[in-house]
């Protein structure tokens, strides 16, 4: 896997990059993506007319859902650039790409459900080695798993889920790469920051040092490796 | 007999949430409880893409895009409202900090087992979201679901035939025909619709149904 470190200059710490074709341009076959977004929410379209231009295959795909329309994710899967998906909610009224690819056999699903998604990438950046949650126990999506009684509850064993990059949005950032969100945009973007060795960023806007207010950034920016500004034109799937 | 339909069946659910409940709404026909709640309660709704303070939904024009509930359907924010991440938000769910949810089911077990994620069948594409989360978290659960298939068979089984979602796990079941309390000791009917008789529900469900002592 390629290095994945910030440009340092002399005594700055810059993590702004030029355009999103040079913050993904290492991105290499195979790796593993964790995409932020719930729906149209937080989903970094930029970044994801990106990587599709930029070419990289055989790529496990961490989302909530497998792509709706033709656009973003759904374009990803069109291309049949990704060999493997772990998501809560692949089928939707929208789903048709991975539909398609499920059906025919050409993309292999691990279904989790959405709070155990969650605490698995969670878990990733916080360097858990695993946890045991209740939920699923009993149910088809805890087979072959372990569990575990404790207290007077049944619990199944689950991992933690790491990444070699996430794309994710947010709304303001600073050259440290602290992070503001927009509302709901927020989901999955601090948890996927935190699990991946390469957290790449969109933006609505960057700001000089200091202008966040640091009792209102969410994302500290050691969980953050590059930021790319979109003009507000583009922040929409192409 | 007269079935309650859709908006009937969501105010029905929403006038037993307890003034200052916390409450998730599942995706479809429980998000429409939210259209019912009585005036002049408080109470907070969970939405687990990250939002408690759930309000109306926008006015026409009024629509932000980075504000959606779970169903992805654009809403407000009430005063006092706040938003989090995904693990924090299903912190909430796993960890009973939620009063109620309310889901919508497939079949429902005289022990409480629910189905609602996946019919089995080998072309279908499963979907389960935060179901299973929802299942295990929430201090109660309620179902809320049609008495009866579009063949007329009963939801409410002795074991679910779908794929579990949770296993005993739901407190109350609402249908279009009753309302039913799922107890230690079996099904407890609350409720029936108008002119439906607790002999033609025994009828129309099959599995065995107990009379509560205090008359609806």
């Amino acid at each position: 896997m390629s290095q994945c470190n910030a440009i340092i200059r002399p005594l700055v710490i810059d993590k702004f990059f030029a355009s999103a074709q040079a913050a993904l341009a290492d991105l290499p076959n195979g790796a593993t993506v964790m995409i932020g977004g719930f729906g149209n929410a937080g989903m970094p379209a930029a970044l994801m007319d990106a990587l599709i231009a930029q070419g990289a295959r055989d790529l496990t795909i961490v989302n909530n859902n497998a792509g709706n329309g033709d656009t973003g994710l759904a374009a990803l899967l069109k291309a049949k650039r990704v060999k493997k998906i772990l998501c809560s909610f692949p089928r939707q009224a929208d789903s048709w790409h991975f539909d398609a690819l499920y059906r025919s056999g050409e993309i292999e699903l691990e279904l989790v459900p959405q709070g155990t998604l969650a605490e698995r990438i969670r878990a990733a950046g916080a360097g858990v080695g695993g946890f045991y949650t209740p939920t699923a126990f009993g149910t088809k999506l805890a087979e072959g798993k372990e569990t575990r009684r404790i207290g007077d509850r049944d619990f199944v064993l689950e991992y933690p889920i790491h990444a070699d990059y996430a794309l994710i949005k947010a709304d303001r950032a600073d050259r440290w790469g602290n992070l503001t969100y927009r509302k709901t945009a927020r989901n999955f973007a601090p948890i996927m920051a935190a699990a991946a060795k390469c957290c790449v960023v969109q933006v609505r806007e960057t700001v000089e040092l200091g202008a966040l207010d640091p009792e209102a950034i969410v994302t500290p920016g050691i969980f953050v490796k590059r930021v790319v500004k979109i003009s507000a034109s583009l922040q929409k799937a192409a | 007999m007269k079935k309650l339909d859709r908006n009937q069946m969501a105010a029905r659910v929403a006038r037993d949430i307890p003034d200052g409940s916390v409450v998730n709404l599942g995706i479809g026909l429980p998000t429409l409880v939210g259209d019912h709640l009585p005036k002049g309660r408080e109470i907070i709704l969970h939405s687990e893409n990250g939002v408690l303070g759930v309000g109306p939904r926008p006015g026409p024009g009024q629509e932000d895009e980075d504000l959606i509930n779970a169903g992805k359907e654009p809403v407000t924010l009430l005063s006092g409202g706040s938003y989090f991440h995904h693990a924090d938000s299903f912190a909430m769910i796993r960890g009973r900090h939620l009063d109620f949810c309310v889901l919508g089911a497939f079949q429902v077990s005289t022990a409480g087992d629910l189905a609602n994620w996946h019919t089995g069948g080998a072309d279908a594409i499963p979907a389960v979201g935060g179901a299973m989360d929802l299942a295990v978290g929430a201090k109660k659960v309620l179902v809320m679901m049609e008495h009866l298939t579009k063949k007329g068979e009963s939801k409410i089984v002795e074991r679910c035939t779908y794929p579990l979602t949770g296993a005993r796990c739901v407190n109350r079941i609402y249908t279009d025909l009753a309302v039913i309390d799922v107890k230690a000791d079996g099904l407890h009917v609350v409720e029936t619709v108008d002119g439906l008789s607790f002999e033609e529900l025994q009828r129309l469900t099959g599995v065995p149904l107990k009379r509560m002592l205090t008359a609806a």
